[in-house]
């Protein structure tokens, strides 16, 4: 089954991994790396997974579309309800009441800050923990324990193995704690949304949730005992990630890409927001994160309408017949602008489904692109925190306090929690867009969220005060009509694209974070993120290619937060498939 | 105990490649009624040694590696083991090539190993098969009319009369997702009845775990009193019954009202969220229009209004009673209480 001629010394041998473990979905990474050069020389990503949402939404009615897409995904389907709250609120010509809007952010401020927290702790730390180091770089681990971490007294662990330790899987008294933070941070989810991962009160027109001063008190118990938390969980953090800087120099190439980020900003101000296309260069620009494209570290653009207009969905190399020629559902925007017939709004999704070949067709997962007007730009996601922290910072629209851009970075003011004074981050725009630059981020936007969150909940309890208790609006389905979505799940882009007719559904695409990171080769020949961030890497792991674990590879791909369902499968060349089971299980009961 | 650690250890073998969303996978690392640290760690007192091979939060980095015990089972190397199915089952068999759905690679092809394969080859030998979320149960949403994949559940794959080696039918535990700890709760009863402390599961007629869903959400709704007073919402955000805006409650079979969602946190028509019958075989076709009244619901609400109204103006007069203290809380110099002073 390999394809690769391997030689022993300096040829290509392929690894592959499918499905990848502890990550949200399927997918698959096939690599060929050249030992002798230490090098990644080739990567596909796969999906392996068609569900078919665009078709059999269709017909069906638009104020269904939020239920049924929060099914979309199970770790931040609570996104795409709300993403599609949005949009049918722009289709329906709704405006929900402020305190809907501020409870809504709440939710999803929870949802970043427990989705994080559980993807950072207890999914990608395993690969930077003691057990992990110790089987792939066991020169790193013996440097680790005898570095003094830098930010001890801030976060108790007074070296780098230590901080290796404690999050070792199930072990780790790190990673027991985030698994409980895990927890009741989706309580504060639920206390706003009903239900995690598929909300039960939001609805298009605002929220059911009852809005009494009990329900916003028992949020901010709760994410006063974050804050607490985060106050460690950053600096620990920084201390384990510039350590491999420094442990492995050169440790900047891995998941190394240029810069191309997208941000189709989060948290909207309702006091702004109208949800009406004419106006959404304007609000989107009042959003708590900015929306923005940045090229090479200049940011591209801030407008969601530009934003908007320059989606294009190239199918390259995935298992889908072309819609080319097929009916335009818009040809101009509300403003009059052209839309594109590969925009969303006029996707038609028309599965083949067939054999994968890697010379072929390979995935379930399309190409969408950013058109610049010359390019169509592969641009990633950051994982979501990179690409979110990066146009906020270097727009300098967002200043509430809590949280203040400066044009070169992004402040993160915290105040006094239970054991620990007010705590100040600064999370300064690096110079790379790369793996621990992504895991990096997504620390410090757990400390965003969560002082997000504290003027969030000000603003709702000023609402409540007020005597508003109000946290819906009436709306009719207009026959016809279009509207469209712009958010961040959390791990990145979320757009949503909604075509009524007759009153019903005629087209729905909806566009996650992963198909952009995900993408298979387009039809330009271009690599999605994945493949081309993994594609020429270097590799650091000290275990030859018969104990080939591939935890550079892998932290790469996991630093982009990845979400369907894949996996990754491991053999070597020569037709030899890996066998040896040597990887201890964490969920093997220890006493075995 | 040297004895305890003889017993076999019972496998989880966790399939998360259905057509789903992971949700349920998720949802488990949120139980605390047992958490899967418990679980794991044997914390509760005579549950068997487990062995998790689960996806979401495995140590290993995937491939070959994690495929292995899958492939241990599949040649019968593996005993005893719970297949765990999350996702519904796609219908293989509708086109000429590919997979809707696969999990790792078949070692002889080299092509995605389809889903519905696994789940056919593995389920005669596991001890018992888990479906876990509407999507493995019933087929859930990707089931929903007008699907390309001819998406299913399990029951409906393997046959709802369907017994594994144990004698055990496959056990469904719904929910869009699945509530975190009636997973939890049911993973440790099968354990138990793995360890021979617990007799058979006692399943309804749907499959579900009788003492998780043999009640309706009306029947655990704290807002069941203002339907009995015959007091709807007629917009969302109200702290009254929301029936009439679309919650089906009072017909569909779950516990999560009662139990809340997250740490007795949360739920559905108890937070203002309409029940839109989710863990229900007829999920979603039968409900939907979602925000729609249920059709039966026109009818008895208004044979409940009439009867609900004349309550509610007795018992809004005998609350105003009983919003007053007795008349003998006062100052003055004369005890009225009733008692007979000595002094």
């Amino acid at each position: 089954m390999a394809m690769a001629a391997a030689s022993t010394n300096g040829g290509l041998v392929e690894m592959n991994w499918d499905p990848i473990t502890r990550i949200v979905g399927s997918l698959g990474i096939y690599t060929k790396i050249d030992f002798g050069k230490r090098k990644v020389a080739e990567c596909h990503s796969t999906s392996s997974v068609f569900r078919g949402y665009s078709i059999f939404m269709k017909g069906k009615d638009p104020r269904d579309a939020h239920f049924i897409t929060s099914r979309i995904c199970g770790i931040c389907g609570d996104n795409h309800c709300t993403c599609s709250c949005y949009a049918q609120q722009m289709a329906y010509a709704v405006k929900p009441p402020h305190l809907a809007e501020w409870i809504v952010n709440l939710g999803e401020a929870a949802e970043y800050m427990f989705d994080h927290n559980i993807f950072q702790e207890n999914l990608v730390a395993v690969d930077f923990c003691e057990k992990m180091v110790r089987e792939t770089n066991p020169g790193v681990w013996e440097k680790a324990a005898g570095t003094e971490a830098p930010h001890a007294k801030d976060h108790g662990y007074k070296t780098i193995g230590d901080i290796m330790k404690s999050v070792n899987p199930i072990e780790g008294e790190f990673y027991r704690e985030a698994l409980q933070v895990s927890r009741y941070t989706r309580e504060m989810f639920c206390l706003m949304e009903g239900r995690h991962v598929h909300p039960s009160t939001l609805y298009p027109g605002g929220v059911g949730t009852v809005a009494t001063v009990q329900l916003f008190t028992d949020y901010l118990t709760r994410l006063m005992r974050y804050v607490e938390f985060v106050k460690r969980a950053v600096p620990m953090h920084d201390d384990l990630f510039d350590f491999f800087y420094q442990a492995l120099p050169g440790y900047e190439e891995v998941g190394k890409r240029r810069i191309l980020l997208g941000c189709w900003g989060s948290f909207q101000d309702p006091e702004f927001c109208n949800f009406n296309y004419k106006d959404m260069t304007q609000w989107g620009r009042k959003m708590f994160v900015t929306p923005g494209v940045v090229v090479d570290g200049k940011l591209v653009t801030t407008d969601l309408v530009e934003i908007n207009l320059g989606i294009r969905i190239l199918l390259g190399h995935s298992y889908y017949e072309d819609w080319a020629g097929k009916e335009m559902f818009v040809t101009k925007d509300p403003l009059g602008n052209p839309v594109d017939a590969r925009h969303p709004w006029n996707q038609h999704t028309i599965p083949m489904p067939q054999k994968r070949d890697f010379g072929g067709n390979y995935t379930w997962v399309m190409s969408p692109r950013w058109y610049d007007g010359k390019d169509h730009l592969a641009l990633d996601t950051g994982g979501g925190p990179l690409a979110r922290l990066w146009p906020t910072a270097l727009a300098g629209l967002v200043d509430i306090g809590y949280v203040k851009s400066t044009g070169r970075s992004v402040i993160i003011n915290l105040p006094k929690s239970a054991t620990r004074g007010p705590v100040t981050f600064e999370w300064k725009i690096p110079k790379w867009s790369n793996a621990i630059e992504r895991d990096r981020a997504r620390s410090y936007f757990q400390a965003y969220a969560a002082a997000c969150a504290l003027h969030f909940i000000d603003k709702a309890l000023a609402e409540v005060r007020a005597g508003h208790s109000k946290t819906w609006e009436q709306f009719q389905v207009p026959r016809d009509s279009i509207g469209c979505g712009f958010t961040e799940a959390v791990r990145g882009v979320l757009s949503h694209h909604l075509v009524i007719r007759d009153g019903k559904i005629a087209n729905y695409h909806p566009y996650p974070p992963t198909p952009w990171n995900a993408s298979p080769r387009d039809s330009y020949g271009t690599p999605g993120p994945y493949e081309d961030s993994v594609q020429g890497q270097p590799i650091f792991e000290e275990n030859p290619p018969e104990k080939f674990k591939g935890v550079d590879i892998m932290r790469s791909v996991r630093s982009f937060d990845p979400c369907l369902p894949c996996g990754v499968h491991m053999f070597l060349g020569n037709g030899r498939v890996l066998e040896k089971v040597h990887s201890p299980m964490a969920f093997v009961n220890p006493s075995i | 105990m040297p004895a305890e650690q003889k017993k076999p250890v019972v496998h989880l073998l966790w399939i998360n490649s259905g057509l789903s969303c992971d949700g349920d996978s998720v949802a488990l690392t949120a139980a605390m009624q047992p958490s899967i640290e418990d679980i794991v760690l044997g914390t509760l007192p005579g549950l068997p040694q487990v062995a998790v091979h689960w996806p979401l939060i495995e140590y290993g980095l995937g491939g070959e590696e994690f495929m292995e015990w899958f492939w241990k089972a599949d040649r019968g190397e593996l005993q005893p083991f719970v297949l765990v199915v999350e996702g519904s089952i796609p219908n293989e068999a509708i086109k000429k090539e590919g997979y809707w759905a696969a999990f790792g690679n078949n070692r002889e092809t080299g092509q995605p190993m389809p889903t519905a394969e696994w789940v056919q080859r593995l389920a005669p030998k596991a001890l018992a098969v888990l479906a876990v979320g509407t999507c493995a149960t019933y087929g859930g949403i990707h089931a929903m009319a007008g699907n390309p994949t001819g998406a299913m559940g399990v029951p409906d794959l393997l046959g709802w009369e369907w017994k594994s080696k144990a004698g055990i039918p496959v056990v469904c535990v719904p929910g869009c997702p699945i509530h975190p700890d009636n997973l939890a709760e049911t993973i440790t009863y099968l354990l138990y009845q793995a360890a021979g402390s617990a007799p058979m599961i006692p399943l309804d007629d749907e499959l579900r775990p009788l003492w998780l869903f043999g009640r309706t959400v009306h029947e655990g709704c704290d807002r069941a009193g203002y339907y009995e007073q015959g007091d709807f919402a007629y917009e969302y955000g109200s702290p009254k019954c929301i029936v009439k805006l679309g919650c089906w409650g009072p017909v569909v079979k779950c516990n999560v009202p009662k139990r809340g969602w997250i740490g007795g946190v949360g739920g559905c028509p108890n937070v203002g969220g309409i029940c839109i019958g989710c863990t229900m075989p007829g999920f979603p076709d039968k409900f939907m229009p979602f925000m729609d009244e249920p059709p039966g619901a026109s009818l008895s609400t208004k044979a409940v209004r009439l009867w609900g109204g004349a309550l509610r103006s007795l018992r809004a007069f005998t609350t105003k009673t009983l919003n007053q203290e007795p008349k003998w809380r006062k100052p003055g110099r004369a005890l009225t209480t009733g008692y007979q002073p000595k002094w």
